[in-house]
């Protein structure tokens, strides 16, 4: 497959702040690819970078053959950005947001409808409101259809699920599939980790860091400890019972249960169940579990400062 | 009508704008000390009932008492009993940690040093205490969010009220703050609490769900997830919500 996007060593830094630590990486042609990680990882500072509107400090990245700081101006035809912040001209209608972006990248509305048609005709009732009286939904999908208008090869969403309730989440990563399948490329960042699913390949960001990059299978099957799903009668006191339990590598809550990532060992579970039940747990349930990206997540920032 | 157990009871809570009705006929109970989850999709009314408990806005009617207090008639008494923290609005990031606790602490009207008593309280249960010269801009902001919640309870707060507290925080700095969520209800403090991770409506010990303006379900978690057949939290509010989704679906197409 040949590279869409490669980045290579960039660092970015504000002041004496590191946003940006020595990042490499690329992804291929027509792939959905999700950049993973908290507030303050970084995500907005490397889209910033790859669309142009930062220089990065160290390291050069670039985007279908073009180099980000020297050909600029020919990147800026060929992507689409949808910033983190709602970025529309609010006073505008609907649908003359959507002209006015068509007509600065010297296209129209009819030349590329199909491509948002899906998207925008969930908005098209509206077209005559004014862009900031729509409710967010809307708005993330007006916004949508104005970075697609021109056909752009790679698209850039920055968080645009932040915010954003469980059912229009699904929705919005459904469109995103279909996007997929015109063979767009779409680089993605989101903080939930259950989006990562919905990727081809992603990265997961801390401080400014990647902490791995692979599949969310990939991901899932580097996780080397073992995981186990804990509940009983009590969870609030479980937690802190589970966390002093000598084979324990970290516990935390998960759902509903107490998610128990311990080491490797022969005797564990009776020693675990005997331990719990000797502090008074009843109705105790202990199933050993496959990790989700979340918990690969938490394994792998450990080393990383956090408070 | 009241009963002493109930921190917030709400009945009949209608909110109208002009013709749009944002709340429809809310009825429900908080009980003290209890973690209340209060979900619902963007849009669904939260906000407004959240600003009507708060005593920010005045319902079109409805009884509702919060803390003791009536919305109607006792709003700065409300407002001196609850806590509230969100994630787009918290703390000044050009003052200090120690000058926001003592804003804040001066805006609830306690003395000098019942501030300080506090501070060093809240900072100490943090471990943040080295910190409290630190100007908050310069903080992490898994550290900002913490120190949001204890600001939002320097008065001691019969209910806090939070607005996706852990919104964009990762995921250990997301634990860390349900701990403080924990520790608060079990010392009494009951906890009123909006979110859209669905992970977190399961540590709720009642969850409330809204769909276009009125609570479409309302139970324990255990509960709901066996009234909908389904596994996870995020399963029932998929189930419950899609409804809305289809209807407005209908709507736009047609």
């Amino acid at each position: 497959m040949p590279s869409s996007v490669i980045i290579d060593h960039i660092s970015k830094s504000y002041g004496s702040l590191l946003a940006l630590d020595d990042i490499s990486l690329s992804t291929e042609k027509g792939e959905l690819f999700g950049f993973i990680g908290p507030d303050g990882a970084g995500k907005t500072t490397l889209f910033r970078i790859l669309t142009t509107l930062l220089i990065p400090n160290k390291g050069t990245a670039s985007v279908e053959g073009f180099d980000t700081v020297k050909d600029f101006k020919q990147i800026r035809k060929i992507i689409g950005y949808m910033p983190g912040r709602f970025s529309l001209y609010q006073d505008l209608s609907v649908e003359e947001n959507l002209r006015f972006f068509a007509s600065i990248f010297k296209t129209t509305v009819e030349e590329n409808y199909k491509l948002i048609e899906d998207i925008y005709k969930q908005i098209e009732p509206f077209k005559d409101r004014p862009a900031g009286k729509l409710s967010g939904g809307m708005k993330q999908k007006l916004a949508l259809s104005c970075a697609l208008i021109h056909k752009p090869d790679v698209l850039f969403l920055d968080e645009p699920t932040t915010g954003v309730d469980a059912v229009s989440r699904k929705e919005f990563w459904d469109m995103l599939k279909k996007l997929r399948a015109e063979g767009i490329t779409i680089l993605v960042s989101t903080p939930y980790m259950d989006e990562a699913s919905r990727c081809d390949r992603v990265a997961l960001i801390q401080e400014g860091k990647i902490l791995d990059i692979d599949t969310p299978a990939g991901i899932v099957s580097a996780f080397k400890e073992i995981l186990l799903a804990i509940k009983s009668e009590n969870m609030y006191q479980l937690l802190f019972d589970a966390q002093a339990f000598p084979g324990t590598i970290r516990a935390y809550r998960s759902g509903e249960f107490i998610h128990l990532a311990v080491e490797e060992g022969d005797q564990l579970l009776p020693q675990l169940k005997k331990h719990l039940e000797d502090k008074g747990h009843h109705s105790l349930i202990i199933k050993r579990i496959t990790p989700t990206v979340e918990d690969s997540f938490m394994s792998l920032m450990k080393g990383t400062n956090n408070q | 009508m009241t009963n002493d157990q109930h921190i917030i009871s709400v009945e009949n809570l209608v909110k109208k704008f002009g013709s749009f009705v944002a709340n429809d006929n809310l009825t429900f109970f908080v009980k003290k000390g209890e973690i209340f989850g209060f979900l619902g999709a963007n849009g669904a009314g939260k906000t407004t009932a959240i600003k009507i408990l708060c005593g920010l806005w005045k319902p079109t009617s409805g009884s509702i008492n919060v803390a003791g207090f009536d919305v109607y008639k006792q709003t700065e008494k409300i407002k001196k009993n609850i806590g509230y923290m969100s994630q787009k609005f918290s703390l000044y990031d050009d003052m200090t940690v120690a000058e926001n606790f003592t804003f804040y602490g001066g805006i609830y009207g306690l003395k000098t040093i019942k501030i300080k008593e506090r501070m060093h309280v809240l900072l100490k249960k943090l471990g943040l205490e080295e910190y409290k010269d630190r100007v908050i801009g310069s903080l992490p902001l898994g550290w900002k969010q913490k120190l949001a919640f204890s600001i939002a309870t320097i008065h001691e707060p019969a209910i806090v009220f939070l607005d996706e507290p852990t919104s964009g925080v990762d995921p250990v700095t997301r634990r860390q703050f349900w701990d403080m969520i924990y520790e608060a209800a079990h010392e009494g403090t009951t906890v009123f609490l909006t979110t859209h991770y669905m992970d977190e409506a399961e540590y709720c010990e009642r969850v409330s769900i809204m769909v276009d303006g009125h609570i479409e379900a309302l139970d324990t978690p255990a509960a709901l997830k066996e009234q909908f057949g389904v596994g996870t939290m995020e399963e029932v509010f998929l189930k419950i919500a899609r409804k809305e989704v289809v209807i407005q679906d209908n709507n736009v197409t047609v």
